[in-house]
């Protein structure tokens, strides 16, 4: 984790107190600064009220960090998650699904800017991110390094991709950093037509010829295991998780959502007609909680360490795409310096 | 400009990738009758273009009938440390709450 972006404490666009008084922290290693340990104080009080926490506060740089790790990776997911998406929108099998397709990957891209919005409030600009980003600094999603190789993946990320994104970010509506909580609270509400439209796509062909619902469980089958894992490690190997709690940045631990979310999909699948991978899935009466079935995390880990199917295409087709994009942004800077020019000879 | 100053903001153009625009905030009026509200940040060239991102990224399902952009530089802040004296004021002064009368309770329309 420690790949990412750090957070530059100077500053960009919020000239906050706060990181001027952590700065000030640092000269004297010894005594605690007063400015600090009001800041401290707050904080500590801000979070026990269950309250949040604006650009502007003082908070631990520890907190800083873990948050633009958290919210640019979360970013970052977003954009290349537009990827597999777009592999299928020149092949879309009727005009419909195409508009709907379309709208669904520029949400995506809506959904990147909002969280690097957020991000950026804490003092890391837009451009460190994304150069962290396609130099392969960043992380993202492992999900989005699985190729998307029929029809049926469409219909199997809008319901289980983006269902266990929709478990994961619900909670974190109420995280405890403003922004990021405002960023997902829009997030979320878009979020809900990218599940039912994929809902409805697995279901059309589960009702289809034999080929389509061949098609849409062989995509159940091989979407399962990676969403499942979306959420992240077992609690009892996820180091980052008691923090971000602590900090009530994260409500639920990787295994209570993922758990969760077993139980919706086992309810879900029964409307589809369509079976999930795993003969495993039960609900103990004890724990009250829904169990799986073993998950690959070796696969996850080599994934997540860049080593997946799709992991060098998709940071190079981001690479190329920004390349690509840089007339746009230049003409963009040109027509505003003409206006511009205009306007001082027209005064 | 001293010629220090010059060659740091050379450093910093350089750095920037040409295209660090500044950044706006956004407000969006959902209805005719109720006022803006800041709905999010991003970052533009210009004013024009900056309303017209604005429409794409915050208004794609009918949120707004109106859009106000404002470069955040503009925006004048309340310093969060000084949150308890600039503040205060109001403070024990619960007289100017309608709460704060409770002897007309129960006396109607009132």
């Amino acid at each position: 984790m420690a790949q990412n972006s750090e957070p530059n404490s100077s500053g960009a666009s919020i000239k906050s107190v706060s990181s001027a008084a952590s700065g000030k922290a640092v000269l004297d290693g010894l005594t605690p600064d007063p400015v600090q340990l009001a800041g401290q104080e707050h904080f500590d009080a801000v979070l026990a009220k269950d309250s949040r926490v604006e650009p502007k506060d003082w908070m631990p740089d520890a907190y800083r960090r873990s948050l633009v790790r958290q919210i640019s990776q979360h970013a970052h997911s977003e954009i290349i998650g537009m990827q597999p998406e777009a592999n299928w929108i020149t092949r879309a099998p009727s005009l419909k699904r195409k508009s709907i397709l379309m709208a669904k990957v520029q949400d995506e891209a809506g959904h990147g800017l909002y969280l690097y919005s957020a991000a950026e409030t804490l003092g890391t600009t837009r451009d460190e991110m994304m150069d962290a980003l396609v130099a392969g600094k960043a992380r993202y999603s492992s999900i989005f390094n699985y190729p998307t190789v029929t029809w049926a993946d469409m219909g199997a990320i809008g319901w289980m991709v983006d269902g266990a994104a929709i478990c994961n970010q619900v909670p974190l509506c109420r995280a405890s950093y403003g922004p990021y909580g405002r960023a997902m609270v829009r997030v979320c509400k878009e979020e809900s037509f990218h599940q039912r439209q994929g809902f409805e796509i697995l279901l059309e062909l589960a009702n289809g010829t034999a080929e389509q619902r061949a098609m849409a469980q062989d995509a159940v089958n091989r979407w399962y295991a990676p969403s499942l894992m979306m959420f992240g490690p077992p609690d009892d190997d996820s180091p980052n998780s008691k923090q971000s709690m602590a900090w009530n940045i994260k409500r639920f631990s990787n295994d209570e959502l993922r758990s969760r979310f077993v139980g919706m999909l086992v309810e879900q699948v029964k409307v589809l007609g369509l079976t999930l991978p795993d003969d495993q899935v039960r609900f103990n009466e004890e724990s009250k909680t829904w169990e799986h079935g073993p998950l690959d995390w070796d696969e996850f880990k080599e994934v997540l360490a860049g080593r997946g199917p799709c992991n060098a295409q998709r940071l190079e087709r981001r690479r190329t795409a920004h390349e690509e994009g840089a007339w746009v942004r230049e003409a963009a800077v040109a027509y505003h310096q003409k206006q511009q020019d205009k306007q001082k000879a027209a005064a | 400009m001293s010629a220090q100053d010059a060659s740091q903001s050379t450093a910093q153009d350089t750095q920037a990738t040409a295209h660090r625009w500044p950044l706006w905030e956004v407000f969006v009026r959902s209805n005719r009758g109720l006022s803006h509200v800041h709905a999010g940040s991003l970052h533009a060239p210009d004013a024009s273009m900056a309303l017209r991102n604005a429409r794409d990224l915050y208004t794609r399902r009918n949120e707004g009938v109106s859009i106000w952009v404002v470069p955040s530089e503009a925006i004048a802040a309340s310093d969060p440390d000084s949150k308890g004296s600039f503040f205060e004021s109001p403070q024990g002064k619960d007289y100017r709450h309608a709460t704060y009368y409770t002897k007309s309770e129960g006396v109607k329309h009132l």
